[in-house]
């Protein structure tokens, strides 16, 4: 088979579809991958996370959605195995192979690394196969470069593609469309989606993207220390937990960025007093 | 005497042989040293050494086996205080690095008979090696050298980003403490032939040389053993026309090719 060569230029994710099938999985439909129950997790006395359940299941993409300091991270690294919960189970499909982009990577610049050789650092794969996973996030041109010269967006889509070469059919994404500009960001979005369409993979998503949340999920689960709420985007939506989270106004255009929760804002509980003014007139 | 008939001798032999193992195992493993930054486990380890040459005086053992002894110990007794402990590393490893030096100061005053020279002790002496000394950096050296290779790829998949490797399945924990272990192993079997004081430098200095010119992970651990074994003959062949302290000799060279490497542009 012929190597998909591609121009230079940047690919926004331009996916002939005869790429993602390469990455297919085997796993059975409605098949249940990861199960964390219970959960409770302190640090210094703190709650961080108490009283959590999830179930996520193949070709399910579940989205984590709060505030700052909610949780989310750290909930999902629970999952992953990289942390311990205090109380509470996690449980893992045996056998799955798991993918993880992290929020973020320091990585020392004394240490002389390519794309490549970043990608494959876990895996074993071929060169084809590397071409594929690059191709697959629009950065097929940045095979060769050195790891230390990426920009932001970059590294999201050199991440995900190292995720995809490990053939996961257990996915873990901590807000994988940081960094990335608005088209960007609809690709990443766009390419999740087909991820778990041609591989049938089950997704577990961190993001503060919530127009992009809602048309991507099976199901959202709104945290903040314990789950608010939790269903399908569309029931969530409405959800008096979900409202007073991310705010009455501006829920219709959805741009919800940045909120907090330690005080109320009332709507309209002031009177708008309007004196007439004369000087005006005078 | 001329410098070709002084290089003829045994002794000089003995000693190129023996800094020929040590530069060969400091390269690819003082990569690793710099990749993680853990300059200062190599000076806690050394720090370490006079509590082994005690104890291994008083067990009526040969002093590096005694070095040996507390080095590998110290590294696994750091490894579980550093999964343990909420300290940072470097408090964790000042914490070490002087109680055993305090201790085998202590330990020394109540060993009265223990014949102790001190100057090569911290300095150490690339000219006075003997057979068993070039037995112990070639064994150990060799030991570290083929476990290094063997878990090269975990090694570095951990060195790039702990909690991704871990992830992906890769066995981080198991591989980051076999290193630490390598780290003892050789710093215990080179501390007799460098001294104390310089054996780190032998870790981070080649290495870090070899970044600029490097382009990919395996290139700087083979460049860094190059240049090691270009600073041991420069070292040498300057401490034995001018009388300098060898092993100092061979550090001064490696700081010089250090500086060169910095001098000429980079490749990139």
């Amino acid at each position: 088979m012929k190597n998909l060569i591609f121009p230079g230029g940047y690919y926004i994710i331009a996916l002939y579809p005869s790429i993602l099938p390469f990455f297919i999985v085997t796993t059975s439909s409605s098949e249940t991958l990861l199960r964390v129950s219970a959960i409770a997790f302190r640090r210094q006395g703190v709650t961080i996370l108490d009283a959590v359940d999830l179930t996520l299941r193949h070709e399910e993409i579940i989205t984590l959605i709060g505030p700052n300091g909610a949780g989310k991270s750290t909930l999902l690294k629970i999952a992953l195995g990289l942390l311990t919960p205090d109380t509470g189970e996690v449980w893992r499909a045996s056998g799955v192979r798991i993918g993880y982009v992290p929020q973020k990577l320091d990585i020392n610049p004394a240490l002389p690394l390519t794309v490549r050789r970043f990608i494959t650092l876990s895996t074993a794969a071929s060169t084809h196969e590397i071409e594929n996973a690059l191709t697959a996030t629009g950065i097929p041109f940045l095979i060769n470069a050195s790891v230390h010269t990426l920009s932001g967006g970059e590294w999201q889509r050199v991440l995900l593609a190292r995720a995809l070469l490990c053939k996961p059919a257990l996915l873990f994404l901590d807000e994988p469309a940081q960094g990335l500009d608005v088209s960007g960001q609809d690709a990443i979005y766009a390419l999740i989606r087909r991820i778990r369409d041609t591989t049938g993979c089950g997704i577990l998503l961190v993001s503060h993207d919530l127009h992009l949340v809602m048309a991507s999920s099976n199901r959202v689960l709104c945290l903040n220390r314990h789950i608010c709420c939790t269903g399908r985007p569309e029931e969530i939506r409405h959800d008096p937990a979900y409202l007073s989270l991310f705010g009455g106004a501006n829920i219709q255009n959805l741009a919800v960025y940045q909120h907090r929760h330690d005080h109320e804002h009332p709507l309209c509980d002031h009177e708008h007093h309007h004196p007439p003014s004369r000087s005006q007139h005078e | 005497m001329s410098l070709i008939e002084t290089l003829q001798t045994p002794f000089v032999w003995r000693a190129l042989l023996g800094g020929l193992a040590i530069a060969l195992v400091t390269g690819p493993l003082g990569v690793f040293i710099v990749w993680r930054r853990m300059a200062y486990f190599g000076d806690t380890l050394a720090h370490s050494g006079l509590l082994g040459v005690c104890l291994g005086f008083l067990l009526g053992l040969s002093p590096t086996t005694g070095v040996l002894i507390v080095c590998l110990t110290l590294a696994i007794l750091l490894v579980i205080l550093q999964a343990r402990e909420s300290l940072a590393a470097d408090t964790l490893l000042g914490l070490l690095a002087h109680t055993a030096l305090a201790l085998g100061l202590v330990a020394l005053t109540f060993l009265e008979t223990l014949r102790f020279d001190l100057s090569t002790f911290l300095f150490g002496d690339l000219l006075a090696i003997d057979n068993l000394d070039l037995l112990w950096v070639w064994g150990g050296g060799g030991i570290a050298l083929i476990v290094l290779m063997a878990i090269w790829k975990p090694l570095l998949a951990a060195t790039v980003d702990e909690a991704l490797a871990r992830a992906e399945g890769v066995p981080t924990r198991r591989t980051q403490a076999i290193f630490t272990l390598l780290v003892a192993l050789v710093i215990a079997c080179a501390m007799k032939v460098v001294g104390v004081l310089l054996i780190t430098a032998l870790l981070i200095i080649p290495a870090a040389t070899a970044q600029r010119l490097a382009r990919s992970p395996e290139q700087m651990a083979v460049f860094a053993g190059i240049l090691g074994i270009v600073a041991l003959f420069g070292g040498m062949t300057a401490s034995l026309t001018l009388d300098t302290p060898a092993a100092a000799s061979v550090v001064a060279c490696a700081t010089l090719l250090f500086v060169l490497s910095r001098i000429i542009p980079a490749r990139r």
